[in-house]
């Protein structure tokens, strides 16, 4: 088996008195892609937040490549490999498609304290932003404004900023939600495209089924917030706690 | 080459390039275009609150942080030449001693407000500043010892920078003395001032500042560390205005708590960037100009416009002089309610229109 890269060790976050995230110990290895389901509001997007640092745990620990991240900043946790794209199209509306991937690509670089430089004069963090976005198909409208792009640009662009952050762990939320069935097949063959790269660590959230099968090396399932199966999908899938817990209301509106 | 000295941040607006233009030329010749102490005095505040104004858009319009402590650190450049000038004795030395010393002092006053509060909320370093600076001008009023107090500073600036110095006779019936190197020192050093923010809001760096203000939660996501480059931009924002308050000091001779640190200061700087516009540097640029030049002639042209209504009801009574601030009040609402995006932005986004519909 390859190497663990991201453990979570009781991983628990509580919110007044509801438990969101509940001691949730799971390990994630190098090459693996693993997809997180369980019905809405079961916690995935919340596991996330604990993950990438958005949001403090109560309880338990995080850890990234043996090293203990669980006090790190978010931004700390990016540069050290954490990677997220979000189920909410959170982007930077007022400026342009490329500039957004050119942030990315730049912060990578370590050009962020550059004063004094032009920053049109790093034609390496262009040319790579628009590498980029030729993959994703928005090279024709890098000169848009975000904020005036369709929402299925916008998760495309969303995960334009991930694969441009290229991170040891990438997790995607939801990432085809609301797409279009033309645009949906774009972003499900740039993760099959990582997923072949071999080292990448990749968490998946996603209801679909059929996306599961395509994609997943394996599934957690999480359910009021506490792991409740974790295994092959095959299997995972056939089990009990997902057909009671998951199936029948998620797997019809696929 | 223009392209490069503005750091590839052109006006984008035919309008505003000439208008650019006119201030820069107009600037620039200003003891030759218009003769006499008033006008050079308007000019070389102009320059000044120039680079005060674009400081504050450095910190408002790019970094979207809110302060009040911008008079403050323009208080402390100016303080610095005073005192410098005052226990060294006049000359450049003195100058130079106390500009870096104040800036520096900002800087690190900066530093540390920005240090205990940008962590924790945008709105949360608002507050610190306006007790901060509220409580150096009080401060600076009490230790009159050292300040002067209430009554400031005079002081002496180098002998080549004062009206006794001349180097040469007239030119184009301009009198050839210091207090023309005095403007000329004033006009150059803010220029260079002016090109080099631009020249930050277009680095690297400063694009970091604009994906913060757009969505700090993403730019954090992205492996920015959103309190650091708020904190940076502070204390370049503060080490800067307090330049601009040696500029004033070199300019004026005195310094005193009315002049440079009042809060009067803080309305005139927060209204010119706003009806300049935000997040443009080229806002400061015109809304100084604007401000700057209606505060010193709108009284004056107001008096003019009651004398020429004097016989009807009401009107003269509007137009007295001393009302000149309601106007300048009125001219603001104005000016806000037309353009919300202040001047820069309203003329660049008619050009946008006018392309959009020749699409
Ligand atoms: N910041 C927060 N404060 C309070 N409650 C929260 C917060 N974030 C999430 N929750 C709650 O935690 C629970 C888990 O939410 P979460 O968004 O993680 O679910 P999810 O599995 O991602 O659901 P979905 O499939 O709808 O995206 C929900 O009950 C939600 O209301
Ligand atoms: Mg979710």
């Amino acid at each position: 088996m390859s190497r663990v890269i991201l453990e979570t060790h009781d991983l628990t976050v509580r919110f007044g008195g509801h438990v969101a995230v509940d001691a949730v110990t799971c390990a994630f290895r190098a090459g693996e892609l693993t997809a997180i389901v369980g019905p809405n509001g079961a916690g995935k997007t919340t596991y996330f937040n604990l993950i990438s640092g958005q949001i403090p745990v109560s309880a338990g620990r995080v850890v990234l490549n043996g090293r203990d991240i669980t006090r790190d900043s978010v931004a700390h946790r990016t540069r050290a490999g954490i990677g997220r794209a979000f189920q909410l199209t959170n982007l930077f509306p007022n400026l342009s498609v490329l500039e957004n991937v050119r942030l990315v690509i730049q912060s990578k670089a370590g050009l962020g304290y550059r004063l004094l430089s032009m920053a049109s004069g790093h034609s390496e963090v262009t040319d790579k932003a628009v590498a980029i976005l030729d993959r994703v198909r928005l090279y024709e409208k890098r000169a848009q404004l975000v904020s005036e792009l369709s929402h299925g640009d916008q998760r495309k662009l969303e995960v334009a900023l991930l694969i441009a952050l290229d991170p040891a762990v990438y997790m995607f939320d939801e990432p085809t939600a609301g797409m279009s069935v033309d645009e949906a097949p774009v972003v499900l063959d740039l993760i099959a495209d990582l997923k072949a790269q071999k080292d990448r660590t990749i968490l998946l959230v996603e209801h679909k089924m059929d996306v599961i099968a395509r994609l997943a090396d394996r599934i957690i399932v999480l359910h009021n917030g506490a792991l409740a199966a974790d295994g092959d999908p095959a299997e995972v899938i056939a089990s009990d706690v997902v057909q009671e817990a998951y199936m029948g209301k998620e797997l019809t509106d696929v | 080459m223009i392209v490069k000295l503005l750091s590839g941040d052109t006006p984008r607006s035919p309008v505003l390039a000439v208008i650019l233009l006119a201030i820069l030329v107009a600037l620039a010749f200003a003891p030759f275009l218009f003769p006499g102490v008033r006008s050079v005095d308007t000019a070389a505040r102009i320059c000044i609150f120039i680079v005060l104004v674009a400081s504050y858009d450095l910190m408002l319009g790019y970094g979207g942080i809110v302060s009040f402590a911008h008079t403050m650190f323009f208080g402390m450049g100016a303080y610095g030449v005073a005192l410098a000038s005052t226990h060294m004795g006049r000359g450049f030395d003195a100058v130079a001693v106390g500009a870096l010393s104040g800036a520096l002092l900002a800087a690190a006053i900066a530093f540390l407000i920005g240090l205990f509060s940008l962590r924790v909320r945008a709105i949360f370093f608002a507050m610190i500043t306006l007790a901060v600076a509220s409580a150096v001008a009080v401060l600076v009023s009490q230790l009159s010892g050292l300040t002067g107090g209430e009554d400031g500073l005079s002081f002496q600036t180098p002998r080549a920078l004062t009206p006794a110095f001349r180097f040469g006779d007239e030119l184009f019936g301009v009198r050839l003395n210091g207090r023309l190197l005095a403007y000329y020192l004033i006009f150059g050093v803010s220029l260079i001032l002016f090109l080099l923010m631009l020249r930050v809001v277009n680095s690297p760096f400063g694009r970091v500042l604009q994906a913060i203000r757009e969505n700090d939660f993403r730019a954090e996501a992205i492996g920015y560390r959103v309190v650091g480059y708020r904190v940076t931009v502070t204390c370049l924002s503060a080490f800067i205005a307090a330049l601009a308050g040696a500029l004033y000091a070199i300019w004026l001779r005195y310094v005193g708590p009315d002049t440079v640190l009042s809060f009067d200061i803080m309305v005139d700087i927060l209204l010119m960037v706003v009806i300049g516009g935000m997040g443009t540097m080229y806002g400061a640029v015109i809304g100084a100009a604007l401000l700057v030049l209606a505060q010193n002639y709108l009284q004056a042209l107001m008096g003019m416009a009651a004398g020429a209504v004097a016989g009807l009801p009401v009107l003269p009574e509007l137009m007295n002089a001393d009302r000149w601030l309601l106007w300048l009040g009125v001219l603001f609402v104005l000016s806000i309610y037309f353009f919300p995006t202040g001047i820069v932005g309203r003329l660049r986004q008619r050009r946008q229109g006018r392309a959009a519909q020749g699409r």
